[in-house]
């Protein structure tokens, strides 16, 4: 194994010994009592809202894994001293914080994919609990599949807030590295507008530094295909794809200017 | 080739937000430590060990000056394959067992898993934890977590290693085995570079030292060479000596101090400028028994608060007197 490889190997055990995946058993309760709530109340609408809800919780509680985590990554490592003994082994700085990215990516994946494992047994289970009559006027079945683009599209969002809360744990403290990170993701969801700010000002400046912003900042609204699969609007595997690359380039560009920056930090 | 060399290693701060001024923290340190060799590197607190030590690992970078260690530039990974390396109080992931710590270190340096398995089993059996070794390391003792970062700074079976103040923590027992340790890495071959202000350790351990004092170089060479021929007076040993006598030769200023050891039996201090034999002769002369006559020797103590006195407290930078 690399030594990236162990790096993030440690990262994963790190998160599962600190008690990380506890949040699935707040997922699944959160699912079990939402469905059982639901049955009691809706009539019809209970997989449509089990759907929206199950996509809002797996980006929810994956967003608090990434940010939170990620915030800590290098500074708990700095700040406890563990990074002496780290980096006086074989290893560059730059695998030190590809090691501890691929970790938190290795611990969100499995994260998520446990949250859509028990996602469709909860919908593969309200699915058996309704006649055919009402089964066939969905607009899509209760497991469909198609779901698993928008969870795809949430992984890679997550894959870009753990990049974006990795570069700012490599020079500032948790609490401003949160508060940037969650900042960013608050203003890349509302990044479309940006784009046409134009319609709204009549300052030419204005406009142009806004549309400068629109292509700097993260676009995070471009993840977020929650509502079309719910409503089992087409999407294009092309979309997926391309979007999903757009994070791999943003995410790439992030990890180079952190590993510029912790590089060439001291460790007083 | 020198195990470890630095040339004219400096290291400076900038301290302070709205004004900032240099602190320096290390000063043109000029240092060669032979392969093989136990080296000891000492100075009180704040003098600036772990500053080298870290420039030495490359956990912070020179503002001037260069390092080598096994001819090559510090942080080179193909020399960090041959490093070992303890920090001053080591923290460690308190969630992993020290067997998978070591594990898990051992890995970085690329063995296979039946050969960390192997080394991790050897060297906690060495380091005397292995019946601990599954537990976690939240549940260890300051002691017990020095001894795993010294297994942890050998897991590799070192050429040079580095030891900021090896002996933290550890009971009398623990220090005699870590002393040990260190001499069978020093037979082996292994090039030992301890930092410490411990100086008893020192002086068992080491075959040459440096002293910084003040981010400088005090002094530095063969431990035996600095002290040997520094002996400051003689002592006398005698018996049989009578209060009449004892005052005549205070106060005709031959002897300088006299500590009574029992009745009429003194050892009497003389300045290194007298000549012993004239006053055993006289005193003989006058009753006593001359039980025995000893240089006293500088010890590293001494020689250690003499540099470390008489060195420069200012931080500023102007040359350093050597």
């Amino acid at each position: 194994m690399s030594v990236i490889g162990h790096v993030a190997v440690n990262v994963f055990k790190e998160s599962v010994r600190d008690k990380v995946l506890y949040n699935l058993v707040g997922f699944a309760t959160l699912l079990i009592v939402v469905s059982y709530l639901l049955g009691q109340l809706t009539a019809g609408q209970d997989v449509k809202i089990i759907k929206d809800l199950g996509l809002a919780a797996i980006a929810t509680f994956g967003l608090l894994i990434a940010v939170f985590i990620g915030i800590g990554l290098v500074w708990k490592e700095v700040e406890r001293r563990s990074i002496y003994s780290l980096l006086s082994k074989p290893m560059r700085r730059d695998e030190f914080i590809l090691g501890k990215y691929v970790g938190l990516a290795l611990t969100l994946f499995v994260n998520v994919a446990i949250m859509t494992a028990a996602f469709y047994v909860v919908l593969a289970y309200m699915d058996t609990q309704f006649p055919d009559a009402v089964r066939a006027s969905w607009p899509a079945p209760a497991t469909d599949p198609g779901m698993l683009r928008a969870i795809a599209l949430i992984f890679f969002e997550l894959l870009l807030v753990t990049a974006i809360a990795l570069f700012f744990s490599t020079f500032s403290s948790p609490f401003l590295s949160a508060a940037l990170t969650v900042g960013l993701w608050v203003i890349g969801h509302f990044n479309r507008d940006l784009r046409n700010f134009e319609a709204v000002v009549k300052s030419r400046t204005a406009a142009y530094l806004a549309r400068g912003l629109y292509y700097v900042l993260p676009n995070f609204s471009a993840f977020d295909i929650k509502t079309q699969v719910v409503h089992a609007l087409p999407v294009p595997a092309s979309y997926v794809v391309s979007t999903a690359a757009y994070a791999l380039v943003y995410m790439a560009l992030l990890l180079a200017a952190a590993v510029a920056i912790f590089s060439r930090r001291d460790f007083k | 080739m020198d195990a470890i060399r630095t040339e004219a290693l400096t290291k400076d701060y900038r301290v302070g937000f709205w004004r900032p001024r240099r602190y320096l923290a290390l000063d043109s340190l000029t240092l060669h430590v032979r392969q093989g060799e136990v080296f000891g590197f000492l100075g009180p607190n704040g003098a600036g060990k772990t500053t080298t030590l870290k420039l030495l690992m490359q956990l912070i970078y020179p503002s001037s000056g260069r390092a080598e260690i096994l001819g090559r530039p510090v942080g080179d990974v193909s020399v960090k394959r041959r490093l070992g390396y303890l920090a001053e109080n080591p923290y460690f992931y308190d969630y992993l067992t020290a067997e998978e710590l070591l594990q898990y270190f051992a890995g970085l340096f690329g063995y296979s898993a039946v050969e960390r398995r192997r080394r991790v089993s050897q060297l906690l059996d060495e380091v005397g934890i292995g019946a601990e070794r599954r537990l976690q390391l939240r549940r260890f003792s300051k002691g017990m977590l020095q001894r795993v970062g010294i297994a942890q700074a050998v897991i590799n079976d070192p050429d040079v290693v580095f030891f900021d103040e090896p002996m933290s923590g550890l009971d009398p027992l623990g220090r005699r085995e870590i002393r040990e340790l260190i001499l069978r890495l020093r037979d082996r071959g292994c090039t030992v570079f301890f930092s410490s202000h411990v100086l008893s350790d020192a002086e068992t351990l080491c075959s040459r030292v440096a002293i910084l004092a003040g981010g400088r170089l005090a002094a530095a060479g063969d431990l035996s060479e600095m002290l040997a021929f520094q002996a400051r007076a003689w002592e006398l040993v005698v018996t049989g000596l009578s209060d009449t006598v004892l005052e005549k030769v205070t106060t005709s200023g031959q002897v300088v101090r006299a500590t009574p050891l029992g009745a009429q039996r003194y050892a009497l201090e003389l300045p290194l400028s007298a000549a012993p034999d004239r006053l055993v002769t006289n005193l003989v002369a006058h009753g006593a028994q001359l039980v025995s006559l000893n240089p006293i020797r500088e010890t590293l103590e001494d020689f250690f608060v003499r540099q470390t006195g008489a060195a420069p407290r200012d931080r500023g930078l102007e040359p350093v007197a050597r």
